[in-house]
């Protein structure tokens, strides 16, 4: 037991790593509220934009790729409390630290099951929504391309905030506080792709730039959440 | 195997009892007692790692813990206050999950865990069904089939019945028979053949002694 060689530690992380996933999207499934919560969310701010603004064409057209973007920023937003938050009063977030597998990986599998479970079922609602907004049909691909893209790096992002406030009795208004100005370069990169492709210009440029946010983010994150969850559990 | 050098949490700048100088031994059970507020589980909590906010030194076979993290969290098992059980899963997926994260590779026989703290038949039944006992045992269960040596097991009696505490007493008197080692706190006293305390004294209340003697 002193020192395992080298490839049973590595299966043992692998082991690690499935069972952590597997747990999650077991959860998620299981409280199946929590996660329609942000796509009705989503749904009904899309819905309410016509009745409340305009129902033009012209004026629905020039809203929509800023639109859908901004609301599924805030859907994000909405579901990041929860991340930490049960590990955290059921002491299953102790037992994720004391684990002698490396915690930023553990907290990756969070992360990405998060991921699947808010962002890409966001950028799979954007076709209906975009019809309800009407989208211009070039702006269909950017837009799930860049949401695509802008929702892992928003899941990323927002999980350093969630671990810092895990362990405030009230952190869901300062998780906005300190997540919503790092989500602003993604935000206005993400909506401008789409901008750009209505007009008929290329989008590459900027879908480069929030895939260069994302990939830092993929790297940073993990370790930055790692420290978090310690400072949080430290009490 | 644990030796505490003039040890004491720190909370608010305060010392939160009388520093320990003590050597833990393989073999050894032992149970942490002292007044609600001594700092017991924060000492607990600070001998795994969790709680960093202290004086003094932790040994771990002759080295500070830090510098040999992963080979002291190998040997480690952690029950803490909240068991670490997830209401929305059922036994089963949680003992996976605690095998898992803890390096098991094995196949786990979740059955036979499960009868031995008296929850055969469980294995499938979501734990938000269960009653505060048997939600503890759920989390007790890794003790049947977690091979670490090292057991620090936060107040492990609380909401179990009778008939289950004379079933953890034996467990734990088993472990430290085959070597192990295990450090406990508990109000209750424990029928165990032998085993030692180590009582906490609030820092501020033997400050308060001395001044008046």
């Amino acid at each position: 037991m002193h020192s395992l060689p080298a490839n049973n530690q590595h299966s043992s992380l692998t082991t690690a790593l499935t069972t952590c996933f597997r747990r999650e999207m077991i959860v998620a499934f299981r409280h199946k509220g929590e996660l329609a919560n942000p796509l009705i969310f989503f749904l009904m701010v899309v819905v309410f934009i016509p009745l409340g603004i305009s129902p033009e064409k012209t004026v629905l057209m020039a809203l929509a790729p800023g639109m859908i973007w901004v609301i599924a920023l805030l859907a994000t937003l909405l579901s990041l409390d929860g991340l930490f938050r049960s590990d955290f009063d059921d002491g299953s977030l102790e037992q994720m630290l004391l684990s002698p597998q490396p915690l930023p990986w553990l907290v990756l599998t969070k992360i990405l099951a998060h991921w699947l479970m808010t962002g890409i079922p966001l950028m799979l609602l954007t076709p209906l929504l975009g019809t309800m907004l009407y989208l211009p049909a070039e702006g269909y691909l950017p837009l799930m391309i860049s949401l695509l893209i802008g929702t892992g790096s928003m899941s990323l992002i927002g999980s350093i905030g969630a671990a810092l406030t895990v362990g405030l009795r009230k952190g869901g208004l300062i998780l906005s506080l300190v997540v919503m100005p790092l989500y602003v370069p993604v935000l206005i990169f993400g909506a401008s792709a789409v901008n750009e492709a209505v007009q008929g210009f290329a989008y590459t440029g900027q879908i480069a730039i929030l895939s260069a946010m994302f990939v830092s983010a993929l790297v940073l994150a993990p370790f930055a959440v790692a420290g978090a969850l310690r400072i949080s559990v430290n009490t | 195997m644990l030796q505490l050098n003039g040890f004491t949490c720190v909370r608010d700048g305060e010392p939160l009892f009388v520093p320990l100088d003590t050597v833990i031994n393989a073999g050894d059970v032992v149970q942490i007692a002292g007044p609600n507020g001594a700092g017991k589980t924060t000492l607990l909590r600070s001998l795994c790692g969790l709680f960093d906010s202290c004086e003094g030194e932790i040994l771990w076979r002759g080295k500070p813990i830090v510098g040999a993290k992963h080979d002291f969290l190998m040997q480690l098992l952690y029950l803490g206050h909240h068991p670490g059980v997830k209401k929305s899963l059922t036994a089963r997926e949680n003992l996976a999950w605690f095998a898992g994260v803890n390096g098991e590779t094995g196949s786990l026989d979740v059955e036979s865990a499960l009868a031995k703290v008296g929850l055969a038949g469980y294995a499938d039944i979501p734990c938000h069904q269960m009653s505060a006992g048997q939600h503890r045992r759920v989390g007790l269960a890794r003790l049947h089939f977690d091979a670490s040596p090292l057991w620090v097991l936060d107040e492990p009696f609380t909401a179990i019945d009778k008939q289950g505490v004379e079933r953890l007493e034996a467990k734990i008197q088993e472990h430290a028979a085959m070597g192990g080692t295990v450090i406990l706190t508990t109000h209750q006293a424990l029928s165990l053949s032998h085993y030692r305390t180590i009582e906490l004294v609030k820092y501020t209340e033997a400050f308060h002694e001395v001044r008046h003697a």
